[in-house]
């Protein structure tokens, strides 16, 4: 099973060694890894995605926690979340093709953020399923490259009567 | 507040956390720190002969005295040395704090002469460690150092300082108490837990405790014998939980696993409620995972989450300081209110089945004539010492049977690289040891190929005049690997026969201590008195049998009932 983990850790240097190598010391795998500074300066947050049972998935999490620079750990895809990926695609747009670019781009809500005589890079932003079903409409068309962000995660606000 | 040199603030802490004793190794990175310490005339320090003896020796102090173990190191080779010893400590949960000197700030990354990342080298073997980089952060780091090796499950934690850090200025603000938000360790466990523990306990008809090393580190030996003895529960301990059960006792079933004895690993698999107290179902415990206990509930109390649930399903989970837990259990019982009669009742049809167990294949092993049995001189070397000796052990065949024959009554008497099987720790863990108890035999139980990988140290043990006794239990071979060979490789014993052993009798005049040897089992007893008297340092020699095996024996990867036998 997936699961989308949200760490806070001590903006330390070196924490982040301490949690890849957690994960590569003891072969747990990463799907993928967001890591950027929060409001408060001195912590980080990480937005991590694995794969694993329960009990690989519980293992994970306790490990992580008993790291000293980590702050808090929550399993955010246990309840109800929010998910986004941002992709920034290069195609090739051949005078035959723009207009399906142009039409597959509106559809999806992407943005063209740079053209050249022969490609259109475009940013793709949402769940992981939208950023699939753009790939594979544009592949057919001749993607030159692909940058992604991995996910990033936020829990809904708990709903209240 | 007046200004410190860097330096100056790592004796200052040293004292402040009553460190009166540390190991080390000097170099051009450290030679600052050394000449403060020098100065300053009050911390006693060992000079060790390699940094692998420094590390195991503060870890041997540590296993002894429950104190911190402090080692010293310079950087790149020196530090890279301390290694072996560091893992050894994360594996056993030893606490240790190891300093080393590191190149200047400035040069870090520039692959500067005797530089090393240790930091990284070492991240996955430490529980925490620290690269400073401003002199100003020091006495939190230090504070910090000592406060996460010892508290929680301890471990080791390295500090690495660069040269100008430990010759920079900064204000000495050496906090008292510490909190850190991202460290908190659960000590208090959680009463609903603890509750619903007892309500199994109460219903089991044949419970066994198994305790680990978690009872000596909280030196909770006497709660756990309260506990046994109020509710009449047999105890299996693991190596690194014997002596904190003792081993004479009558519900004491001694070791488990996979040369433990055939009673307590028949108790296991036939148990109805398996009570784990600081233990963490290690392979060399549960043997083929999926054939482990199948009969029994488990309860399992550990003050680290991530010992629960990770080999085997958990049915009641405790986590909190096992001393704390068996008092709140042991109170849950008083409130239970139930006659020492009735546990007797409850469990006497379970503790007679143990018995047969015990009668059936107690520990043993063959007599041969004119052949010196390695475990008929434990026995001895158990009755000559009246149980009451430190023990420390090299790694193999003379590990095992120092865990068989010689019954700990006490905890903090038996120290073994268990986790990590470190040949060459027991005897600087003996040196350790014996810094912090002067006054106490401590003996290094070894093998002839172990004792060779810190035989060095010897020098370090008659320059501290200390009188520590090494048993080396010679078989020619690499005994415990020979072993397997024998029972699983045909006996084809691809390198693992010496064909040149020192003379360790002159060995051991070589370095102005005394040697005995015996090569016949009418010597043995003379060899073992000599030498445990003999003033100061001695190595007592037993040409033992060269091919004894130990048993009983799980082969690995097995169900644990499937023990052979002697
Ligand atoms: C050659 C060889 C053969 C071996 N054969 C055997 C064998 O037959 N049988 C055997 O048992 N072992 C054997 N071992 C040792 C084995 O490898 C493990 O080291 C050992 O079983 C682990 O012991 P433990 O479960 O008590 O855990 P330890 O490593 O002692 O861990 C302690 C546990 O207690 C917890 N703890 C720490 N502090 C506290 C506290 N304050 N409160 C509560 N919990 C705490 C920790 O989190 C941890 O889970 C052998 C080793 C070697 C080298
Ligand atoms: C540093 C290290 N290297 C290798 C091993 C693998 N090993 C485990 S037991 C053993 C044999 C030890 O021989 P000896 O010290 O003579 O003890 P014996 O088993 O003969 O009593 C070896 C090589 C180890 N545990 N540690
Ligand atoms: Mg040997």
């Amino acid at each position: 099973m997936k699961h989308t983990l949200s760490v806070l850790v001590e903006n330390t240097p070196g924490a982040l060694s301490r949690i890849t190598g957690l994960f590569s010391g003891r072969a747990f795998n990463i799907e993928s890894l967001n890591v950027a500074a929060t409001l408060d300066p001195s912590l980080s947050h990480l937005t991590l995605v694995t794969r694993g049972d329960e009990f690989i998935i519980e293992q994970i999490i306790k490990q992580l926690r008993r790291l000293v620079d980590v702050f808090k750990v929550v399993d955010v895809s246990e309840g109800e979340f929010v998910e986004r990926e941002m992709s920034l695609i290069k195609v090739r747009a051949e005078e035959q093709s723009r207009a399906e670019i142009l039409r597959i781009c509106d559809i999806f809500r992407c943005k063209v953020v740079d053209v050249s005589p022969k490609s259109y890079t475009l940013e793709v932003t949402g769940p992981e399923s939208k950023l699939k079903a753009v790939i594979e409409l544009l592949r057919p068309i001749g993607i030159k490259e692909i940058i992604r962000t991995g996910t990033i995660a936020i829990m809904r606000e708990k709903k209240t009567m | 507040m007046a200004k410190m040199t860097g330096k100056q603030m790592v004796v200052e802490a040293l004292k402040r956390e009553s460190v009166d004793v540390i190991f080390g190794f000097p170099g051009g990175a450290i030679i600052d720190f050394y000449d403060t310490l020098e100065k300053d005339g009050t911390i006693k320090h060992v000079l060790v002969r390699h940094e692998q003896g420094a590390a195991h020796a503060a870890d041997g102090y540590a296993r002894a005295s429950g104190k911190v173990g402090v080692c010293v190191a310079t950087s790149g080779p020196g530090a890279t040395n301390t290694v072996t010893g560091i893992a050894t400590a994360s594996l056993d949960s030893v606490p240790i704090v190891v300093f080393t000197g590191q190149v200047p700030t400035a040069l870090i990354g520039n692959d500067a002469f005797q530089e090393v990342d240790i930091v990284g080298i070492t991240r996955p073997c430490t529980k925490h460690n620290y690269l400073v980089k401003d002199v100003k952060d020091l006495p939190q780091v230090l504070k910090e150092a000592f406060y996460i090796a010892r508290s929680g499950r301890p471990g080791p934690v390295l500090v690495d300082l660069p040269k100008d850090v430990q010759n920079g200025k900064a204000e000495f603000d050496y906090p008292q108490e510490i909190k850190l938000r991202s460290y908190n360790p659960v000590i208090e466990p959680h009463g609903k837990q603890v509750e619903r523990a007892y309500r199994l306990i109460e219903k089991a008809k044949r419970p066994v405790i198994y305790a680990g090393g978690g009872i000596i580190i909280s030196n909770a030996h006497k709660e756990l014998r309260a506990l046994a003895k109020a509710m009449h529960i047999p105890v299996t301990m693991t190596l690194m939980g014997l002596g904190g059960f003792p081993g004479t006792h009558e519900l004491s079933l001694g070791m488990l696993g996979m040369h433990g004895t055939y009673c307590a690993n028949m108790a296991m698999a036939n148990s109805d409620l398996i009570i784990a107290i600081g233990a963490r179902f290690d392979d060399r415990v549960t043997g083929k995972i999926e054939a482990f206990a199948p009969l029994a509930k488990i309860i399992h109390l550990d003050i680290d989450p991530t010992s629960i649930q990770k080999n085997v399903k958990v049915d009641v989970p405790i986590v909190g300081d096992c001393k704390r837990v068996l008092k709140k259990l042991l109170d849950a019982a008083k409130d239970g209110g139930r006659p020492a009669e009735a546990w007797m009742d409850q469990h006497q049809a379970w503790l007679q089945q143990l018995d047969a167990w015990k009668k059936r294949h107690p520990l043993t092993y063959k007599e041969e004539p004119g052949v010196i049995k390695p475990q008929n001189v434990i026995e001895k070397l158990y009755e000559m010492t009246k149980g009451r000796a430190i023990i420390t052990t090299e790694v193999g065949q003379n590990q095992m049977w120092t865990a068989q024959f010689y019954k700990f009554d006490e905890p903090r008497t038996l120290l073994t690289s268990g986790g990590l099987g470190t040949m060459g720790y027991g005897f600087p863990a003996a040196i350790g040891a014996q810094m912090a108890f002067p006054d106490k035999l401590v003996v290094d139980v070894a093998g002839d190929g172990s004792i060779q990988m810190n035989i060095q140290e010897m020098a370090t043990a008659m320059e501290q005049r200390l009188p520590v006794k090494i048993v080396i239990l010679n078989n020619q071979f690499l005994g415990m690997v020979r072993q397997w060979q024998e029972l699983f490789y045909d006996r084809r014993y691809a390198a693992t026969e010496f064909e040149m052993t020192p003379d360790f009798v002159k060995l051991a005049e070589a370095y102005g201590a005394k040697g005995f040897r015996a090569t016949k089992p009418e010597e043995v007893d003379g060899v073992l008195s000599k030498g445990l008297e003999a003033e100061g340092l001695a190595i007592m020699e037993f040409a033992i049998a060269r091919e004894e095996g130990v048993f009983p024996m799980v082969p690995a990867g097995k169900a644990t009932t499937e023990m052979l036998l002697v």
